[in-house]
């Protein structure tokens, strides 16, 4: 299949898109007809006419400060700009007559007597506007000197002549670790302002001074741009027309010559990017504006920390060893998986056909994943195959499953433009899913009203420019109380939308809930003991949620992640139904997902009890499907889950493990069990890009490949299936679909993939949900959206519009139950987890990129009050404790969190706040209960004994021999 | 698995269908411990209630002999 090659530079349309009714004009004689509100200079685009522009750029809105882009209107006077004028019906405009020609010269003369004439040496030599333009309108001579000894009028050089330093001039500022700012070539077009306020709506840039003394600043006086509140989204990189704000690597590099479409590998958010490409090396990633889930915007992640594929912690080279005690031998491919082969065959020979299974990733492919849960169900002969789904959203897909009957959020990312009230709960999308919170305070700008449910104060509840209207702090291990609180409120005071319920959903089971949830002892007033969230808030979130306009709600880990998490989803499902928020923009039930692939996880059976599209093994129907296909029997059973794995493991029945791009001990909870079911297995294979923690009690470790060396689809958090595109040559010589594929070989499978496409293809054939997905329907729009069938061949935006998935919706009752995980004398804090910007789940990418310095440790967050009586202060060591174990860190004292709770993020192996973590979990899914667990907190010298044994084990398990002659 | 985890495991999922309408709990356990369980546990729960099922919810214990009964081969 041909690359999907674009030319790097997109068409600048100038101004944003507007939607409103037709208006008809004419440009230089030629008619084009553009919807009201539309610039002057769109509509001039459209028409296919380039206006010269300095200060406009379609991401940010018009803003018509240089000048450049002038044109004659027939009877309207002067030169108006043509960015900030919108067209009327009828208007004749000339773009190109000898007066605005002249107009033009004149501005750009003036820009240029301030601008370094080094182009040829510069980094954005060939892709800067301001050249561009020069050459456009003609500039031929630059008329302006400095006036005669009165210093140097200029921004640009150091010193004059004489020696003597430019007051003017201002140094590089180097300080991010992926752009530089260098203020010399700026011209002052706030393109770069306006980004950082209307696209990632962070507020950390301003204009200072005014006229010739006006400057782009960071932050206060005295910041740089790593000391301000930047976040380093790049966005005003992206619109910098000139190489003020530039990418250090294009500088490195030089700029690229073609890019390829291809996706985000971090968050579930799914941003489409442009590798950019110069030669086979990767200059740049850009957001790419026709991306349908980030719209030309990106986080930090996405854009700048790609540079692990290059790390030299990377191993290329497959790696086996008899013991986990002995160190690494490094073998050819071969070797490798004919070890690997024999080992897992003589196991299922000694313990049986269900002793082994496999753990799918959420971070690789569809296609990938679907072969790694079909060498199980047809290689293994065993449903022994789970993801790392299970422990953030598998009760997502049993909540809303059981409520609505699809495993999936309801919506498009698009749709929170026209959200009225929006809940979010459990969720930190400026951390979690930066580029959905930017598109969700652009909303909140614009008027929309917002809840925040979660134990801590997250930036969302207040940031520039956007303020929760509620933040319900609630104790963590708490939500199903909340949650029904707000629906006792609803109910209670005659606030739901009868009509959606009376022909949405099952009358009779909404009667038997209004009865339950109407109980007084689910009243906000009797909960609010328990949950610490005042019943007044409460109640007025409950009204604001009912009476709002379109309601809409998103959550996160904070649900799920509970031993009520699939309850919990289950509540959120009757909060939009009871107030007949489904079925149409602006609305729904919206998981945030974590990371990139797990709705493509589940989608694609990676669950021991389902084949891809959810359906049961149980189903003699849909296991047919696969029978015939691929001619072996399937199991009827489900198999073992990630937890049960582990169980099964210390109890001597489960001993092999194949475990595709997951770091299961340091991301699961319970590290201690984690170790121990591991360490009693007699083959673990980690496919992986390094040395994980898992991988110190492997046996076999197959070198995996990024997201830049291979062909695919992940499936974001809005169910589209975007294409993962090769750009470079796989390192370690295989794309992972292919070990996988070896992997079966060696142990007997007639599998012959030659292209991802075909997986998808048998995918398409088996999966009725996926029946109209082929790569060349990717290639045509771009993405698409599950269900893609007969009944919608371009995919599903929107679910449940005409009705439920399941025919009628269904109201669950939801009885709070306090976990068993309490705090008590021993352990009286109450611990919950969580993640940061700049880094990804257990960090393996991103702690190998610049973005450690954002974050190079994990913190204890905890609360003045705390920290005080047991003598922390800020910095210090300390010691955290839970009953599974213990760890030390430092402390971070901050009333973000409430008294009673401290909060931390598991993105550092050596921290390991999963040693804390215990082995509750969700009663219908296994998933852990990380966002509660007893802890106590007390001052301590340093890393714990444990840690100190933990990091000599895992030195020692990361040896490897030099390679044989 | 822990049989005390085993105990906790299944109560949990005692303790939703409890709450839920209707008088077929014992049902709805048996069928959730038969969609999600895999045999392996089935059969260590067995084996609970037949040692007289300690710290087993009673629900529990009396969905017990309506779980599917699993494929010997382990
Ligand atoms: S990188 Fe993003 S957050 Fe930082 S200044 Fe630029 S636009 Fe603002
Ligand atoms: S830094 Fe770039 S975008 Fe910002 S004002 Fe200067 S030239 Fe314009
Ligand atoms: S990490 Fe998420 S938000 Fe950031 S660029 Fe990637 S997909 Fe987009
Ligand atoms: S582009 Fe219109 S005024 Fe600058």
């Amino acid at each position: 299949m041909k690359d999907f090659i674009i030319p790097v530079r997109e068409r600048d349309m100038g101004t944003p898109a507007r939607s409103g009714a037709p208006v008809t004009l004419t440009i230089d004689g030629v008619p084009v007809t553009v919807p009201e509100g539309t610039s002057v200079m769109r509509a001039a685009m459209e028409a296919g006419i380039q206006v010269p522009k300095l200060c406009a750029t379609d991401s940010v809105e018009a803003f018509g400060s240089c000048r450049l882009c002038v044109v004659e209107i027939a009877g309207r006077r002067g030169t108006p700009a043509s960015c900030t004028t919108p067209v009327a019906e009828g208007m004749e405009v000339r773009t190109g007559s000898d007066r605005v020609r002249k107009v033009r010269r004149g501005v750009m003369e003036l820009y240029i007597s301030d601008h370094p004439l080094d182009c040829l040496t510069c980094a954005a030599n060939g892709d800067c506007e301001l050249q561009d333009m020069a050459g456009m309108v003609g500039l031929r001579d630059v008329r302006y000197s400095a006036p005669e000894g009165a210093g140097l009028a200029n921004h640009f050089e150091a010193r004059d002549t004489s020696g003597a330093a430019n007051p003017e001039w201002l140094p590089k500022d180097d300080s991010n670790p992926y752009f530089t700012y260098d203020p010399s070539k700026c011209i002052v077009c706030s393109r770069c302002v306006r980004a950082c306020e209307e696209v990632q709506g962070t507020f950390a840039l301003t204009i200072e001074g005014r006229g010739f003394d006006s400057r782009v600043s960071a932050g206060g006086a005295g910041d740089d741009f790593l000391t301000s509140d930047c976040v380093s989204c790049g966005a005003c990189v992206q619109a910098c027309p000139t190489a003020t704000l530039q990418e250090k690597s294009v500088i490195e590099l030089g700029t690229p010559d073609r890019a390829v479409v291809t996706t985000c590998a971090y968050c579930g958010v799914g941003c489409s990017f442009k590798a950019e490409m110069n030669g086979d090396e990767l200059v740049r990633m850009v957001p790419y504006k026709h991306g349908k889930a980030n719209r030309g915007h990106s986080c930090v992640k996405g854009r700048f920390a790609y540079g692990y594929a290059h790390h030299q912690d990377r191993i290329l080279k497959p790696l086996i060893r008899e013991r986990i005690d002995q160190p690494w031998r490094e073998v050819e491919w071969d070797e490798a998986l004919s070890f690997a082969a024999a080992r897992l065959r003589g196991i299922q020979a000694r313990h049986g056909r269900k002793s082994v299974g496999v753990i799918t990733s959420s971070r690789c492919t569809n296609e990938e994943t679907y072969l790694v849960q079909k060498l199980a169900r047809a290689v293994f002969g065993n449903n022994n195959t789970d993801t790392c789904a299970r422990v953030c959203h598998s009760p997502t897909g049993y909540g809303l499953g059981q409520t609505f009957g699809t495993s999936a959020g309801t919506q498009d990312f698009d749709s929170v433009e026209q959200t009225d009230v929006v809940i979010v709960i459990g969720a930190n999308p400026t951390d979690g899913h930066p580029v959905f919170a930017s598109r969700l305070k652009k909303r909140l700008r614009a008027g929309a009203k917002l809840i925040v449910i979660d134990p801590r104060r997250i930036d969302l509840v207040k940031s520039p420019h956007v303020q929760a209207a509620n933040h319900l702090p609630l104790r963590p291990g708490t939500n199903v109380a909340v949650v029904s609180a707000m629906a006792h409120v609803i109910v209670t005071e005659g606030l739901m939308d009868e009509e959606f319920i009376r022909t949405r959903c099952d009358w009779d089971e909404f009667q038997h809930y209004a009865d339950f949830i109407s109980d007084p002892r689910h009243s906000p007033e009797a909960t609010e003991m328990l949950t610490g969230v005042p019943a007044t808030s409460l109640r007025e979130a409950a009204r604001l949620f009912a009476t709002g306009g379109n309601g809409a709600i998103y959550y996160g880990l904070g649900v799920t992640e509970h031993s009520q998490g699939s309850t919990t989803v289950m509540g959120i499902a009757n909060l939009a139904m009871l107030t007949g928020n489904i079925g149409r923009p602006g609305v729904g039930v919206n998981p945030l997902r974590g990371q990139n692939n797990v709705q493509g996880a589940c989608d694609m059976g990676s669950f021991p009890h389902e084949l891809p599209g959810y359906r049961h093994v149980k189903g003699a129907e849909a296991r047919a499907v696969y029978e015939q296909l691929w001619g072996v029997e399937i199991d009827p059973e489900p198999g073992l889950r990630i937890p049960n794995m582990l169980d099964a493991a210390v109890d001597g029945s489960f001993k092999g493990l194949y475990c595709q791009g997951e770091d299961i001990l340091q991301s699961d909870p319970d590290t201690k069990h984690v170790a121990a079911g591991l360490a009693a297995m007699d083959c673990v294979i980690v496919h992986d890009l390094f040395l994980n923690e898992t991988a110190n009690y492997a046996h076999v470790f197959l070198p995996g490949s990024t997201f830049l060396e291979k062909d695919g689809t992940f499936t974001n958090a809005e169910r589209r299936i975007n294409r993962v595109r090769r750009v470079i040559p796989p390192r370690n010589g295989y794309a992972d679909w292919e070990i996988t594929q070896m992997l079966a070989k060696a142990m007997g499978a007639d599998w012959g993939y030659t292209h991802p496409a075909q997986i998808m293809e048998e995918i398409a054939l088996t999966t009725p949900s996926f029946a109209g997905v082929d790569y060349a329907l990717l290639e045509e729009k771009g993405s698409v959206q599950w269900p893609v069938n007969d009944a919608s061949p371009e995919g599903t935006p929107l679910m449940h519009v005409e009705g439920f998935v399941r025919g009628k919706g269904r109201f669950i009752v939801t009885e709070y139950v306090a976990t068993d995980e309490r705090s008590g004398p021993r352990f009286p804090l109450l611990l919950t987890t969580g993640r940061i910007l700049s880094q990804y789940n257990v960090g393996a990418q991103t702690r190998r990129t610049d973005n450690v310095i954002w974050h190079a440790e994990d913190v204890l967050e905890i609360h003045p009050h705390d920290a005080e009586v047991r003598g922390v202060a800020d910095g210090d060591w300390v010691r955290l404790a839970s009953r599974s174990g213990e760890t030390s860190l430092r402390a971070q004292i901050t009333d973000r969190v409430s008294p009673g709770v401290v909060y931390t993020t598991f993105h550092h192996p050596d921290t390991q706040a999963n040693v804390i973590t215990t082995d509750y979990s969700d009663w219908a899914t296994n998933c852990p209960e990380y966002k509660v667990t007893a802890v106590q907190v007390s001052l301590s010298n340093g890393p714990s004994e444990w840690q100190e044994d933990y990091a000599a084990q895992a030195a020692n398990a990361r040896r490897i021999l030099p390679a044989a002659e | 698995m822990s049989p005390e985890k085993m105990v906790r495991m299944a109560n949990q999922i005692a303790i939703f269908f409890k709450t839920q309408p209707g008088d077929d709990a014992a049902e709805k356990i048996a069928q959730h411990l038969s969609d999600f369980w895999e045999p392996r546990m089935r059969d260590q729960l067995h084996a609970h209630v037949d040692a007289g099922g300690a710290g087993l919810d009673p629900l529990v214990i009396a969905a017990d002999a309506r779980i599917r009964t699993t494929t010997a081969e382990g």
